[in-house]
């Protein structure tokens, strides 16, 4: 696998190379030695793109809807990349990603590229593998890229702040499904769309939301009624969509916030990576796993143990 | 973290028949081998699948047949591939296949025929061991 460079790679990526693409995800996926070089030879040309965050509980037809809008958005001239994630089994670490099943319309456009991505569960989360896939979609040449989530759970919301702009997608009949979104996901969203609203309960579904938006002081994000299957509502969502985009761009404080936190999520992973590297091949963190077990030491202990001085240094500092 | 690097597999669906059974055992039975397995459903047409095996960057695609038709078939597929610059990604075959049709295919440059009745550990195995091949 090791057998074509880095190099060649970012230069068919940014050439318009759909192998060289496919195959340089994978190796920053799996964080093959190199993968911060190319990632930084990709960045200067990937400021043009905008991410799209789509969102919502499992089934609320996330998959379909991010069909029927990258399939409009392609027949509009514009080249678009999907990233599908789908949940890694905490038990074998395998995973099984479906959502390509309902992304056959648009899947068959040329000018639309889609990725599966499994959540894999690893140090650092998901959130920056899939910033980073967007990125080299975006080098690539694509002008939209829709990063479609797990549906559940606090990746959820890390996910979508390395967006633009962020759906939230809901459902008629799950009542619940509101409340389950509230923490979080709700405070995030620039659009909430009511997808299957050919069926009953849509625009109670509207009314809800409309209502908590107005406790939240979030009026002014529009609602929108969808049905992915029938395509009602479709156009109305992607110029929605676009005009959210518009709208991000005038946010400096967020941009800021979206770049620190960048930063600072790059920080960790080097961090724990290090640390794991350093302390797992020395032994001295099973040694302190088995301190606690034998009731010698415990986690705060063993802590200031392995990093000694860290620990006084950022308490000092917040002392200040 | 390379050096557990994930597999990657497609398991695809061509041609017109709606026995979907088999494929989705192997899609489950690979994912509980900890494969990240990419399912594409039904009927799907061989550039399709093409396209999805390049997208993905898959490690192997694994076709599902029981039409009948899994010369013509995995034909296609493989001269898709081919036009996508892409032979290098082996294909196996799972499904009903004669003895001299799995030659036929062998010959054809398929990696390997899976007929009904094959344990879907054998079938991780062989594609383990496809990958370690191709690697080295």
């Amino acid at each position: 696998m090791a057998s074509v460079s880095w190099d060649r790679l970012v230069d068919g990526v940014l050439s318009g190379d759909v192998r060289s693409l496919a195959r340089l995800i994978t190796r920053v996926e799996n964080r093959e030695p190199g993968w911060q070089e190319a990632m930084k030879a990709l960045y200067p040309a990937s400021g043009k793109a905008a991410v799209v965050g789509i969102t919502g509980s499992p089934g609320a037809g996330k998959s379909t809807l991010t069909n029927a809008v990258a399939g409009l958005f392609a027949a509009q001239g514009r080249k678009i990349g999907v990233i599908a994630v789908d949940p890694s089994s905490p038990f074998s670490g395998g995973a099984l990603l479906g959502d390509r099943l309902r992304m056959r319309e648009s899947a068959v456009h040329p000018d639309v590229f889609i990725r599966s991505m499994a959540t894999r569960g690893a140090l650092g989360g998901l959130c920056q593998g899939a910033r980073d896939v967007a990125r080299i979609m975006a080098a690539f040449g694509k002008d939209l890229i829709l990063i479609e989530t797990v549906g559940v759970g606090q990746d959820e919301v890390e996910v979508v702040k390395a967006a633009d702009c962020v759906m939230v997608v809901l459902t008629p009949g799950q009542g619940d499904g509101i409340q389950a979104l509230k923490a979080g996901i709700m405070e995030i969203a620039d659009i909430y769309v009511v997808n299957k609203a050919d069926r009953d309960g849509a625009d109670e579904v509207v009314a809800d939301v409309l209502g908590m938006l107005s406790i939240a002081g979030g009026e002014g994000s529009p609602v929108l009624k969808t049905s992915a299957v029938t395509g009602a509502g479709i156009a109305e969502l992607a110029e929605a969509v676009l005009a959210g985009i518009g709208r991000a761009k005038n946010r400096e404080t967020w941009l800021r916030e979206r770049v620190k936190a960048e930063i600072l999520s790059l920080m960790e992973n080097e961090i724990l990576n290090s640390l794991v590297g350093k302390f797992g091949k020395n032994g001295a963190l099973e040694k302190a796993v088995s301190g606690i077990l034998d009731g010698k030491s415990d986690p705060y202990t063993a802590v200031e143990a392995l990093l000694p001085g860290l620990s006084e240094a950022a308490s000092g500092d917040g002392r200040r | 973290m390379s050096e557990d690097r994930k597999i990657r597999v497609l398991i695809a669906k061509p041609g017109l028949d709606g026995h979907e059974r088999g494929a989705r055992i192997i899609a489950y039975g690979l994912r509980d081998a900890g494969f990240e397995v990419i399912y594409t459903g039904l009927r799907q047409t061989p550039a399709e699948i093409a396209r999805a095996a390049v997208q993905e960057d898959v490690d192997l695609v694994g076709l599902s047949i029981l039409s009948g038709a899994h010369l013509s078939l995995t034909r296609k597929v493989l001269d898709r591939l081919s036009e996508m610059n892409a032979s290098d990604i082996p294909v196996i075959v799972g499904g009903v296949v004669p003895p001299e049709d799995a030659e036929t295919l062998a010959s054809m440059g398929v990696a390997g025929v899976f007929t009904a009745g094959t344990p879907v550990s054998a079938v991780a195995d062989f594609i383990r061991a496809q990958i370690a091949k191709k690697t080295d």
